[in-house]
């Protein structure tokens, strides 16, 4: 249940990245061009590319599934950037989806079931698209973080209504299963959140953090009645989160963050992680903070990814530490998945917490480093 | 790079370094020389390189900050190159300079500082940072050799026996590696340890560690003996930096013991010991004297004069009981009733808060180094544990033992470095 719904537009907005800063004539060699759409075969177990490589420019994949599960497909670059992606992918419903795709090395991957690293294969792009400069890098990293920020937020848009219905409806059962949810498209771009005064007060609040004489409204205070108490008269603040998350979505639309805002989010949700997500005081009524942690880690790679192509210019030492940092963790977490989802932060013991912390701790050292790297 | 010692004229001292030096100017002063001297030499620098490692007969500073890592890399290269960091940083900070090159406010606006800077404006306050090896970095308990030095572990390096009483805590027991900050200023001896785990982060992990506000130990004849938590004298027949004969026979380890890369090192056990100080405080004058076998104010052996006599283990009361009891701890502690085993302590007191049941969390953070624990502190523990009248008092929590390499000859040298040739 990650990135469930994604707006066609948004995939757009990540596959159009590879595009900026290029010279708009580079566009004359396509993957159409040379060849109509690359089959994607994919099912529960496999994931078959019909070719390898293609030129540079844009490249259209056409995906059926024929497995029993949805599945999902990317394509990266190094560091896992996502390129292009398509997700929901039903069974016998072929989708097709276009990326501009530089010269490069990527790798494809199907995921079904939409959970985990995915089946991979390697995939070469080659032609002549001019390299970019290094300040074109960084302004790219900013629209590709952007559009990364747009994907997030509309899916946040879309299970906060359905998050709220629920909750407007009675329906207990099922506002527990959405929340954790939900929060995952906050949690990942929670930076971005932050930037905007008091949303983020009145979307993700605790209680404790409420001022005397000031409702408590947002997830927390719908978690605290979902588990402890009551939801029978907790419309309007269903309706509140829905109205300000209706707000974010809009702000975050215009916003766009400099690279070393980037550089300083992707430290700041690895921050977010070690300080109250590990600690189970985030969500401290559901006890779901793994996917609050999850999303945090997703979060900051993305930010890092998007300043990747400018780190490898500038800083190629710090990659191998952020890519194995970013993996230490992501393989300490895979440990407690649980279905569909995460276990419950509570049921972790005291050495697999500071078995994670320590995970994070080694992460956030090089990543504390990027800022500098890309001044 | 900054250079913390600009700073360094007396009259331009923070108040912590002021208050830190205050301290060190009353441990020093029993040593003679003028205040303003004695101040001085509790602000200097110790120098870090040399054949033993600093923090062992160093005269014991007043603060301590210990900490005890586990190795989380698996990477034997990860694992030298953070130990040579280490001591790049160490050599730094224990000569007043920042832990990094750039330091903790030279450098560019963006990104993290490489030193926190609670410890600009502070002299070097004799601050000595020692590094010791545990037992699971040669093998895990599960009998890995991560590191291809399982068969480097020296004999002496074994794991403590279970001794009666133990009530030891396994997340603050034992450890990978360790290490001694000791200082005159506390922040700077926090300073040092934070600046460490930092540079360790993503190669190890802080298990546990422990601040150490008073020494309880003299290692030199030039300091006064101090006193521990339950208001007695500690330590005065110590090892001390001026026994120089007993030096190579009780704290320095030897080519011929076995482990050749631990030649001029020693080692290390570490005991936290938690005193139950409100039953003590009960207890009536003439009882706590018999418990320790000494008298609490000067310190004098029961039946002597002064702190220094020798004690008579034979002298009478006029009932013909022995006056220094058969369980008191300055007999069973004597290096005449342990085979002539002696320890060099370098313990400190700590209270960390409270314990929730009305009581401060009290007590001695036992530090020793000898040539070999098997024959030295096993011996003693043994004894006391059995037979000690103190063992009501006090309870052992934390435990470790630990091989503290030889002194880093140079820059191009590395803590560790003979263990990894």
């Amino acid at each position: 249940m990650r990135r469930h719904l994604l707006v066609p537009a948004a995939v757009l907005g990540v596959a159009m990245l590879g595009l900026t800063g290029c010279g708009k004539d580079d566009k004359t060699t396509t993957g159409d061009a040379a060849g109509g759409p690359i089959a994607v075969s994919a099912n529960d177990t496999a994931c078959d590319v019909a070719k390898a490589e293609a030129p540079a420019g844009t490249v259209t994949f056409k995906v059926t599934n024929s497995g029993s599960k949805v599945t999902e497909f990317y394509v990266y670059a190094a560091g896992d950037r996502v390129m292009g992606e398509k997700e929901n992918i039903l069974p016998g419903v072929p989708v097709e989806l276009k990326m501009e795709l530089p010269a490069g090395a990527y790798e494809t991957a199907c995921k079904p079931g939409m959970i985990g690293d995915g089946i991979r294969a390697k995939f070469t792009v080659s032609g002549s698209a001019a390299p970019l400069t290094a300040d074109a890098k960084l302004a790219a990293a900013s629209e590709n973080y952007q559009a990364y920020v747009k994907t997030q937020t509309d899916g946040l848009l879309v299970k906060t209504q359905e998050f709220a219905a629920a909750v407007k409806a009675g329906d207990v059962t099922k506002s527990k299963a959405l929340y954790p949810v939900a929060r995952t498209y906050y949690e990942r771009v929670e930076p971005v959140a932050e930037s905007f005064g008091d949303l983020d007060p009145k979307l993700d609040g605790r209680e404790d953090d409420v001022e005397a004489g000031t409702e408590w409204t947002g997830f927390h205070r719908l978690e605290k009645d979902l588990w402890t108490g009551s939801i029978a008269q907790d419309g309007p603040i269903a309706d509140q989160l829905v109205k300000d998350v209706q707000e974010l979505v809009a702000k975050a639309t215009t916003e766009k963050l400099s690279p070393l805002q980037l550089a300083n989010g992707a430290k700041e949700l690895l921050d977010e992680m070690a300080a109250s997500k590990i600690t189970g005081e985030e969500d401290r009524y559901s006890h779901t903070d793994l996917w609050d942690f999850a999303a945090n880690l997703e979060g900051s790679k993305a930010a890092i990814a998007a300043l990747r192509p400018s780190l490898e210019d500038k800083a190629p030492d710090l990659i191998a530490k952020l890519d194995s940092g970013f993996k230490g963790v992501e393989t300490t977490l895979a440990k407690h998945r649980a279905s569909d989802g995460w276990k419950l932060i509570t049921t972790l013991s005291k050495d697999e917490l500071k078995e994670l912390s320590d995970s994070i701790n080694a992460v956030a050292e090089p990543v504390s480093k990027v800022a500098a790297a890309i001044s | 790079m900054v250079s913390r010692r600009k700073a360094l004229t007396l009259g331009g001292l923070g108040a912590a370094g002021a208050a830190g030096v205050a301290a060190g100017a009353t441990a020093l002063l029993s040593g003679g020389g003028t205040p303003a001297a004695a101040a001085k030499a509790a602000a200097d620098a110790i120098e870090f390189y040399g054949e033993h490692q600093a923090g062992i007969v160093t005269p014991a500073q007043d603060r301590l900050h210990f900490v005890a890592f586990d190795v989380i890399t698996k990477d034997r290269a990860d694992l030298i190159e953070l130990l040579r960091q280490w001591t790049a940083a160490a050599a730094r900070m224990t000569q007043g300079h920042d832990a990094g090159l750039i330091g903790a406010v030279d450098g560019i606006a963006e990104a993290p500082p490489d030193d926190t800077g609670e410890a600009l404006g502070l002299p070097p306050s004799g601050l000595t940072l020692t590094i010791g090896f545990g037992p699971t970095l040669f093998r895990t308990a599960d009998g890995v050799d991560r590191f291809g030095i399982a068969d480097k572990r020296p004999a002496a390096l074994a794991d403590l026996p279970a001794f009666r009483g133990d009530a030891l805590q396994a997340e603050i027991s034992g450890g990978d590696l360790c290490i001694q900050a000791c200082a005159n200023d506390p922040q700077v001896a926090v300073h040092a340890i934070r600046n460490l785990a930092r540079i360790g982060f993503g190669k190890v992990s802080v298990r546990y560690s422990q601040l150490g506000f008073g020494r309880t130990s003299s290692t030199s004849r030039d300091q006064a003996t101090a006193r521990n938590l339950l208001g007695f004298k500690d330590g005065t027949r110590n090892l001390k930096a001026e026994d120089t004969e007993l030096l190579p026979q009780q704290l320095w380890a030897a080519a011929e013991d076995g482990a050749n890369w631990m030649s001029g090192g020693s080692y290390l056990v570490t005991r936290r010991i938690r005193m139950i100080i409100e039953t003590w405080d009960r207890t009536s004058l003439g009882e706590q004297e018999q418990i320790f076998g000494r008298t609490k104010g000067e310190g004098a052996p029961l039946g002597s004069a002064k702190e220094f006599d020798e004690p008579n283990f034979d002298a009478k009361d006029g009932d013909g009981m022995p006056l220094i009891a058969k369980d008191s701890h300055v007999r069973l502690a004597h290096p005449d009733h342990n085979g002539g085993a002696h320890l060099l302590r370098r313990g400190y007191n700590f209270v960390d808060g409270s314990d929730g049941l009305g009581r401060l969390d009290a007590g001695l953070f036992f530090m020793a180094y000898q040539r070999d624990p098997r024959k030295q502190f096993v011996t003693v523990q043994k004894s006391l544990s059995r037979n000690d009248s103190l063992n009501e008092y006090i309870r052992h929590v934390s435990s470790g033992v630990w091989a503290c390499p030889a002194g880093v000859s140079g820059a191009a040298d590395f803590w560790g470095r003979a263990l990894f040739a």
